[in-house]
């Protein structure tokens, strides 16, 4: 586990590769007290760092975010197994209200921006949980809109009606006016032109090494995922299979076939080629 | 018969404007009830998609408690923020003991469970208030029971005082969640919530928080109505049914709009003594008001399910 630092929201140095701003220990979450969908996944996030969860469908992805962000409850669903520390706190007995208080907070997978609100409405409701007064929040937007100077445009009208880039760009920017240290970014290219995709993740790595803001992020998209992120996790079924820095992964044949798409013929997953053991990371 | 039906009654309006006046007045002033009594509903639906049947009760509650405490000594000043306190109570109660553990059932299990608070609620009134008849405290509230009389063209209209208190009070109370919603944070909050309920919890939007808010604020509606309908009709629980009269209402109006609410209300409210007087009671012996509401509604379920100011579904394509 050393993916490099990029920068730490209280400026000091680094410590090293310990200092991890979220650590998820072997979780296990099943949905509805019978469907296992997590059999035992541990990732690492370094402070300042951007960290990719990638994987097909179904692989558990946005299962991992959710059981973070403690939205998991809302949908019935339950972490068995292994627990969650935020910032040197469980995740477990928290409401999802508290974390995104605590600075962590989930953009979630195909946007759900509110509708009938509009673009500046939406951004408000951002700040939501924030105790630190109008001028700050004002100062927040002012930041939101430089970052997004379309959003600016927008900003009177109902978010309903807006493209789906600029829906992406307003959960961003909604998860941004919490004044975040972390977020967890699901998926943020679904339905995208390609243009537009390379458009918000340089502005998420813009994020990431002016604010200082960790990043968790579930992709499909591994090429665009693996040039912004500085470390990667695959998952297969609820399982991680295969983990390492994003250039090695770039560089690993098999992830280039599987999800690349670059190389040879007929094998489709980790299964058919060989046995990735799962790691225990939580005895090292 | 047809001479009866599309020709006399407008007639007859013409020709006793003064009378056509206060017809639309008394119309008027049940239709701003109504349309507050939906505002309750439209709320409560919009922030949890709970159709709350209890909206009915809450209003009888609210105008014993009041009544209750003003028989036991409390000065009607007093009273009147001590039942505000109590319906907070009873919101947080509800959000506790019903809503909170029932999240994420099938709406129908929360329809059923506002049933339940409905009959827990008749019950306990019964038991505390008891159950005979009481007389609303108007006076003792500072409402004038006076009237004004006027003579326009040459005819005769009569105001009575607490009916223009009563409509400039609901006119204040809409005005003012309109601005609560639309202004401040919490309603921010409430809207957001309507629109999309997993995003509202993932910016962190309690939902306990903005449950316990909203069925608050449909108890402060509960005791606005229950003030001004007891003026009129005494505290009993039969009043519980001019609840139902918002549903005709939320069907014209939509349940997720809350200027359909107002509309349909002022609507449904002079539409039916418009009815009343120059088609029913010449024509059926009178009594439509009970009947005619829910006929209107089932006109414009045919034609326009989502009602006629309902929420424009926005679906992008």
């Amino acid at each position: 586990m050393n993916a490099p630092v990029t920068a730490q929201p209280g400026g000091e140095p680094i410590k090293g590769d310990v200092d991890a701003i979220l650590t998820v220990n072997n979780i296990e979450v099943i949905y509805n007290h019978v469907i296992l969908v997590l059999k035992g996944i541990s990732i690492n996030v370094p402070r300042g760092g951007i960290v990719a969860i990638l994987g097909a469908n179904g692989a558990g992805k946005t299962t991992t975010l959710k059981a973070i962000s403690n939205l998991l409850r809302a949908e019935r669903g339950e972490v068995t197994k292994g627990n969650i520390v935020f910032n040197g706190q469980e995740v477990q007995s928290l409401s999802p209200n508290d974390l995104v208080r605590l600075g962590c907070i989930q953009v979630m997978e195909g946007r759900h921006c509110f509708g009938h609100l509009t673009i500046e409405e939406n951004l408000m409701t951002g700040a939501y949980t924030r105790r630190d007064g109008r001028g700050a929040v004002s100062a927040d937007l002012d930041l939101v809109y430089d970052y997004f100077p379309r959003l600016k445009e927008r900003r009177r009208s109902q978010a309903g009606y807006t493209s789906g880039g600029e829906q992406q760009m307003c959960a961003i920017g909604r998860a941004l006016m919490s004044r975040p240290t972390m977020i967890l970014l699901d998926e943020p290219s679904m339905g995208l032109a390609p243009q537009l995709v390379e458009e918000i993740f340089q502005i998420v790595a813009d994020l990431n090494a002016k604010e200082g803001v960790s990043i968790l992020l579930a992709e499909q998209n591994t090429n665009v995922a693996l040039k912004y992120a500085t470390y990667g996790y695959i998952l297969e079924s609820g399982r991680v299979v295969m983990d390492g820095s994003a250039v090695e992964l770039r560089e690993n044949e098999d992830v280039k076939e599987f999800y690349l798409g670059v190389g040879g013929e007929g094998r489709k997953s980790f299964r058919d080629v060989k046995h990735y053991k799962r790691r225990k990371r939580w005895l090292t | 018969m047809l001479n009866q039906i599309f020709v006399k009654p407008f007639v007859d309006m013409v020709s006793a404007p003064d009378f056509l006046l206060q017809v639309v007045w008394e119309g008027l002033v049940s239709g701003v009830l109504y349309a507050l009594i939906a505002l309750g509903f439209v709320l409560i639906y919009k922030s949890s998609r709970i159709f709350n049947f209890a909206q009915g009760i809450m209003v009888v509650f609210a105008a014993l408690t009041l009544v209750g405490l003003h028989e036991n000594g409390v000065p009607a000043l007093l009273a009147l923020p001590l039942t505000l306190v109590v319906m907070y109570l009873l919101a947080m109660a509800i959000e506790r003991v019903v809503l909170r553990p029932l999240v994420n059932q099938p709406d129908i299990i929360l329809f059923m469970a506002t049933i339940g608070i409905t009959l827990f609620l008749v019950g306990f009134g019964e038991l505390i208030f008891g159950g005979e008849n009481k007389v609303m405290i108007t006076e003792q509230l500072g409402i004038p029971t006076g009237s004004y009389t006027f003579e326009p063209w040459g005819g005769l209209l009569i105001l009575e005082q607490k009916d223009i208190t009563a409509v400039i009070g609901a006119i204040v109370l809409v005005l003012a969640l309109l601005l609560f919603l639309n202004r401040s944070k919490m309603g921010r909050a409430i809207r957001a919530l309507g629109d999309d309920h997993q995003a509202a919890l993932s910016v962190g939007i309690s939902l306990s928080t903005i449950w316990v808010l909203v069925w608050f604020i449909a108890g402060i509606i509960a005791l606005a109505t229950g003030i001004v309908w007891g003026a009129r009709a005494g505290v009993s629980f039969a009043l519980e049914v001019i609840a139902y009269k918002a549903l005709p209402v939320l069907m014209l109006g939509g349940l997720e709009s809350v200027s359909g609410a107002i509309i349909g209300g002022l609507m449904i409210g002079i539409l039916e003594k418009l009815f009343e007087i120059y088609w029913g009671q010449p024509l059926m012996g009178g009594n439509t008001e009970t009947w005619f509401a829910f006929v209107l509604a089932l006109f414009v379920l045919l034609f326009r399910p989502q009602g006629l100011f309902g929420e424009r579904i926005i679906e992008r394509v």
